[in-house]
């Protein structure tokens, strides 16, 4: 379906990017905002600008008949979601579709398939995709679930069918202790997400994260290779690199092409994303959940492939087919992102919103910095805490860590805390330079210097 | 009996209940100790509890449930 504008119902940084990828299709770029964020950059580089609502997320960025009614009085001819808000919502992606208008991301019934985790997982294991061993779909009654426990090992994680980012898991290592969670997790995933569904799953220590990133056109997939988030704390990524330090040749075009399997399998439209467990010791890697929007680090892989994936996902909703065929995709150098977080690292990451007093963005080969900041900005208290997000390329993975180091220490955000001392420091960390850590690393390694360095401590 | 005000500590969103399926943290004539939550302000995705300083009874609620607030706003009032 062709349409020559566009609405962007998202805010910071990723409202930016969007517009930056919409332009240069030539594009009319209209963005949607909440009151919070009249005086944002998005908003200024908007060639219109609709507002949406109060600054609240829930009364604005995530109220659907809004950003509907925007877009129609707008004229806009297509909705693009971005991350996090509304990008995963199927119920919203059928809207746009209701109003006439294109949804830029897959189809609403591949979203409301894949973000079930028990249907995710079942569409996986058709497609020939390994999964983490675990109950066959939801768990009814705590025999049926002792049986499954018996068939998968201890320790096993419980986890909500319709959770998500983390939420609504809990880790078991026993019948006993299994006989006591397990009503208690159905009640909590009942009341956190509506819905009371619960599966069994191995609990894989010491695993690390890697992610496939894929594009799709419906038709035909195809991967532009595999990012590594493994440095989280409290499950949130805080550094990202592409491609990962981890994986051997054959273990990455293995990966890789599970992920396309899965991608065709569903007939998957747009920019996606299919997160892995990998478990280094069996070179053994598990589909875990697949992300049906573009993410947050997409940038490291545009780095090494040289691919727009935010222009390819507009180009694909247009209805055209794939940019670039499998064999032209080419992997490139390496890439690290870190996301300097309005956060005070010393004070256990307590958000810290305010005014933008001083901003120096530092400049060289192979540097991004992907941000909404401007000198004067007030960053408003009623979203997350992302500031930017700075991207370093190199030949390999050492010019790429050398530039970073030097990309950090040019980097100065006055006016509200950020997390850059926490990248400095993980940039020096042996282990990190190595490429030595699991998705328990960071929290690990935060415990152990809290005393010393001053970051992250404990507590709250 | 004077009034006394419990106001923000941050800036962010106000909410009177621990979750949105929940009764409020206190009511128009309840008795508030030191040390009670009153109610929740969100900054950036974190939530940090609005806790009462000093003792008294609740006579108005100065913001409501999930209001925008600036630091220092008065929140809840109280007498005694």
């Amino acid at each position: 379906m062709s349409f020559d504008s566009i609405l962007i119902a998202n805010r910071g940084e990723i409202a930016l990017r969007i517009n930056r990828a919409a332009k240069s299709l030539g594009l009319k770029v209209i963005q949607a905002h909440s009151k919070a964020d009249a005086d944002s950059l998005p908003v200024r580089l908007a060639d219109q600008a609709v507002e949406i609502g109060p600054p609240q997320a829930a009364k604005s960025y995530l109220a659907i008949p809004n950003i509907i009614e925007a877009a129609k009085a707008s004229g806009a001819g297509a909705v693009h979601p971005g991350y996090g808000f509304l990008a995963e919502n199927a119920e919203f992606a059928a809207a746009v579709e209701a109003a006439g208008m294109v949804f830029v991301g897959p189809k609403p019934e591949t979203i409301a398939t894949m973000g079930d985790k028990v249907k995710a997982r079942e569409a996986a294991a058709a497609a020939g995709v390994p999964v983490v061993p675990g109950s066959e779909g939801r768990i009814d009654g705590l025999e049926a679930a002792k049986a499954a426990a018996a068939a998968i090992g201890y320790p096993l994680l419980i986890k909500a069918s319709a959770g998500g980012g983390g939420r609504g898991i809990r880790i078991v290592r026993s019948d006993d202790e299994l006989a006591q969670q397990l009503s208690t997790a159905q009640g909590e995933a009942k009341a956190a997400f509506g819905d009371g569904g619960v599966y069994l799953e191995a609990f894989i220590d010491r695993a690390r994260h890697v992610e496939v990133q894929i594009l799709g056109d419906g038709q035909d997939a195809i991967h532009a290779y595999e990012r590594e988030c493994s440095l989280q704390r409290r499950r949130q990524k805080v550094w990202e690199e592409a491609p990962s330090p981890s994986l051997d040749e054959a273990t990455r075009e293995e990966l890789c092409a599970s992920a396309v399997r899965l991608a065709r399998h569903v007939g998957y439209r747009g920019a996606g994303t299919l997160e892995y467990l990998y478990d280094e010791n069996r070179r053994a890697f598990y589909f875990i959940e697949m992300n049906t929007r573009i993410q947050v680090e997409h940038p490291v892989s545009e780095m090494v492939t040289g691919l727009d994936l935010v222009a390819a996902m507009i180009e694909i909703a247009r209805g055209k087919p794939l940019p670039v065929t499998q064999d032209q995709v080419r992997l490139s150098g390496h890439a690290i992102e870190c996301r300097i977080n309005a956060e005070d690292p010393a004070r256990n990451f307590m958000p810290g919103p305010g005014t933008i007093s001083g901003l120096r963005v530092p400049e060289g080969p192979g540097l991004r910095f992907d941000s909404h900041l401007f000198e004067g900005y007030l960053v408003p208290p009623f979203y997350d805490s992302l500031l930017g997000k700075l991207i370093v390329h190199g030949s390999d993975r050492t010019e790429a860590l050398a530039r970073l180091t030097g990309a950090l220490d040019g980097l100065a955000v006055e006016g509200v805390p950020t997390t850059r001392a926490l990248h400095q420091a993980l940039a020096a960390d042996p282990e990190v330079r190595a490429g030595r850590f699991d998705t328990n690393f960071l929290e690990r390694w935060l415990e152990e210097r809290a005393a010393t360095l001053g970051i992250g401590a404990k507590g709250d | 009996m004077a009034t006394k005000q419990i106001v923000s500590p941050l800036p962010g969103t106000f909410y009177r209940k621990p979750a949105p399926d929940q009764p409020p943290f206190k009511e128009v004539g309840d008795t508030v100790a030191v040390g009670d939550v009153v109610g929740i302000v969100e900054v950036m995705k974190s939530f940090n509890q609005v806790v009462a300083e000093e003792a008294g009874t609740v006579t108005a609620f100065l913001a409501e449930d999930e209001d925008a607030v600036m630091p220092g706003q008065p929140l809840v009032e109280l007498d005694g």
